[in-house]
């Protein structure tokens, strides 16, 4: 078994929640990707067991939504917003700027595995801009000497 | 956490208190006893009318009459009736959910339990973006309080009534703010919106009676059961009443949120609030209310915030989110921002969005490269008014109206691409 005996009671809790199981789906895929980061083949099997649907169904919804995946991820995932407000106060000048810095293009991730560098649309911070989100944490007010710092901050 | 509003009013009067935020601080300002008043001393009927008097519209963007909204739900229904909060703010240039979340989550709780009341529903899907970790750890944190004091659950208030709140977190998708495809969203599915009819208040969450609000919608409703309807009209206009929140970005001296009476002035809520535009320069153009509102040029700012008077000048109020543009901004660029947006977000399901959101990038994006053609922005034009009105959802029209208004307005920004086989604008935000 992959998803661990904890995660599958947290899912069990989830399904309570719903009058129907499936309802559980989005909360169970953020289970197991805060145990694995991401849903393997045979987590997806073991999803489809507990929800009674096919694997491609889960599967299906995995690529639907952006922050799933179906493949292992780097350990961080740096998003610079790059939508109007963000860009009309140096948005994609910072996402540029971090590109040269971590050596990457958007979209790519660093070689030692450890950050992926990517852009993001509108996240609720335009009055804050420019800003970025390093996985559930969001940076706002950021000039590029800040947001460095930060990516060479991460583990 | 984000900074309070620079001008607050009732909604966010107390925001700048951290205390706020909790069970205690806010019984401590007055809260809950909207609650109180309504299940202990109305009737849902009697809740529904003081709503409609009220005049309140539902502040998600479409701007539809709230309490005429919760009388489509049935009120004999042998299913289980269900309440939805649209938490999933994505509309580009919004961010007022986000800070109704983080500063007053109970606000909400008790404005969905005054709708649970009104609309006898036994459950409230709280759905927040993804993307809102810290928002939705607040709002989980506030649900936990108010079941452990009796605020939600069995017997809230000791009235009888029982209500059950749920929060789902979203998994990034913009077009799950449609209230369709948050329901399909909600029962695990791809959040690809359903044609219309059935109505959510027929066939809404799981099949049952639904009433989709947003989360600000929520937020306003203890104030008009504490003050009354009458109190509400003396804000706002007369065909929109109340306060909203805005949310000011772009070139502006001070972008944040002005939580001011609908019918401001464009131009007061720019100059005078958000300080107008820095370094010296002019000012272009203004989105008023989120990306898919089209865009009013600088000559257009007289003009009170409030559907009936924006209306006039083919724009709307949308989420209230308003973005500056100055002197310096290429208007193609913002078409190719926002029209790339539009066809990275469209789900596909409906040709006229999937392709026409496809073409209007690809034929913005080669406008602003210098390789544009003499017919590009007929054909624009074109394929947007294809997108208009033939959709399953509103996405489509939602995508072709920005671009509409960008042509509409600043027009000879494109042709000078097309003319002169390159970007005229050096200063212009990078692209
Ligand atoms: C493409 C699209 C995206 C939307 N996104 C949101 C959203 O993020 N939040 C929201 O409250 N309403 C959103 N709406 C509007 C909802 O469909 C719905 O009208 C609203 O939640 C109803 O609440 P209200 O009556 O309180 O405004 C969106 C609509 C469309 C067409
Ligand atoms: S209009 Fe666009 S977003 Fe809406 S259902 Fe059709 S394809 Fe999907
Ligand atoms: S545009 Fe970047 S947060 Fe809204």
């Amino acid at each position: 078994m992959v998803i661990s005996a904890a995660s599958r009671e947290k899912i069990a809790a989830e399904i309570a929640k719903y009058p129907a199981p499936r309802g559980a789906l989005l909360p169970a895929l953020h289970i197991v990707h805060a145990e694995h980061g991401f849903v393997s083949p045979e987590c997806a099997q073991e999803l489809a067991e507990l929800f009674a649907i096919r694997p491609f169904e889960v599967l299906e919804v995995v690529s639907f939504y952006n922050m799933f995946h179906a493949t292992p991820q780097p350990r961080h995932q740096v998003r610079v917003c790059t939508n109007l407000p963000c860009s009309l106060r140096g948005g994609r000048e910072l996402l540029r700027r971090l590109e040269a810095h971590l050596g990457v293009k958007t979209g790519e991730a660093t070689a030692d595995g450890r950050i992926r560098l990517g852009h993001e649309e509108c996240l609720g911070a335009c009055a804050y801009a420019p800003m970025m989100r390093v996985d559930q944490q969001y940076h706002e007010d950021l000039d590029v000497e800040k947001a460095k710092s930060i990516l060479d901050g991460l583990d | 956490m984000l900074k309070a509003p620079y001008v607050t009013n009732y909604l966010t009067e107390h925001f700048g208190d951290d205390a706020f935020g909790t069970l205690a601080g806010y019984v401590k300002r007055g809260g809950y006893q909207a609650a109180r008043k309504a299940l202990t001393e109305m009737t849902p009927d009697s809740v529904i009318d003081l709503v409609k008097n009220a005049g309140l519209q539902g502040r998600g963007g479409a701007g539809f009459g709230t309490g005429l909204k919760w009388s489509f739900m049935p009120k004999q229904s042998d299913k289980p009736k269900f309440l939805v909060c649209n938490a999933d703010e994505s509309e580009p240039g919004s961010f007022k959910d986000r800070i109704l979340m983080e500063r007053g989550p109970h606000q909400i709780l008790e404005g969905i339990v005054i709708a649970a009341f009104a609309t006898g529903a036994v459950k409230t899907f709280l759905y927040v973006r993804g993307e809102y970790a810290f928002p939705a750890d607040q709002v989980e944190r506030a649900v936990a309080e108010a079941y452990a004091k009796g605020f939600l659950g069995k017997n809230i208030l000791k009235s009888g009534f029982a209500h059950d709140v749920v929060v789902q977190r979203g998994a990034g998708a913009y077009i799950c703010g449609e209230e369709t495809g948050l329901l399909e969203s909600l029962e695990g599915k791809k959040g690809q919106p359903r044609k219309k009819p059935p109505f959510p208040a027929q066939y809404g969450a799981f099949g049952m009676p639904t009433t989709v609000n947003n989360v600000e919608t929520f937020s306003h409703v203890p104030h008009i059961i504490n003050k009354g309807s009458e109190w509400f009209r003396t804000l706002g206009t007369e065909k929109s009443p109340g306060t909203t929140i805005f949310g000011v970005s772009g070139h502006v001296a001070r972008p944040g949120l002005y939580e001011l009476p609908l019918g401001t002035r464009l131009d007061e809520i720019i100059f005078e609030h958000a300080g107008g535009v820095p370094g010296g320069r002019k000012l272009k153009g203004v989105i008023p209310g989120g990306a898919s509102m089209p865009i009013l040029p600088a000559g257009q700012l007289d003009v009170p915030m409030a559907n009936e008077f924006l209306r006039e000048r083919k724009t709307m109020l949308g989420t209230g989110g308003i973005m500056v543009m100055d002197e310096t901004t290429c208007m193609v660029r913002v078409a190719c921002v926002i029209s790339y947006f539009f066809r990275d977000e469209s789900c596909g399901q409906c040709t006229q969005c999937r392709e026409g959101t496809g073409w209007m990038h690809k034929i913005i994006e080669r406008i602003e490269r210098g390789a544009g053609q003499p017919d590009d922005i007929g054909i624009l034009l074109d394929v947007a008014s294809k997108m208009e009105g033939q959709t399953i959802c509103a996405f489509s029209d939602a995508a072709a109206w920005p671009v509409q208004g960008l042509l509409r307005h600043f027009r000879e920004d494109f042709e000078a691409h097309i003319r002169e086989r390159k970007c005229p604008f050096p200063e212009s935000f990078e692209l």
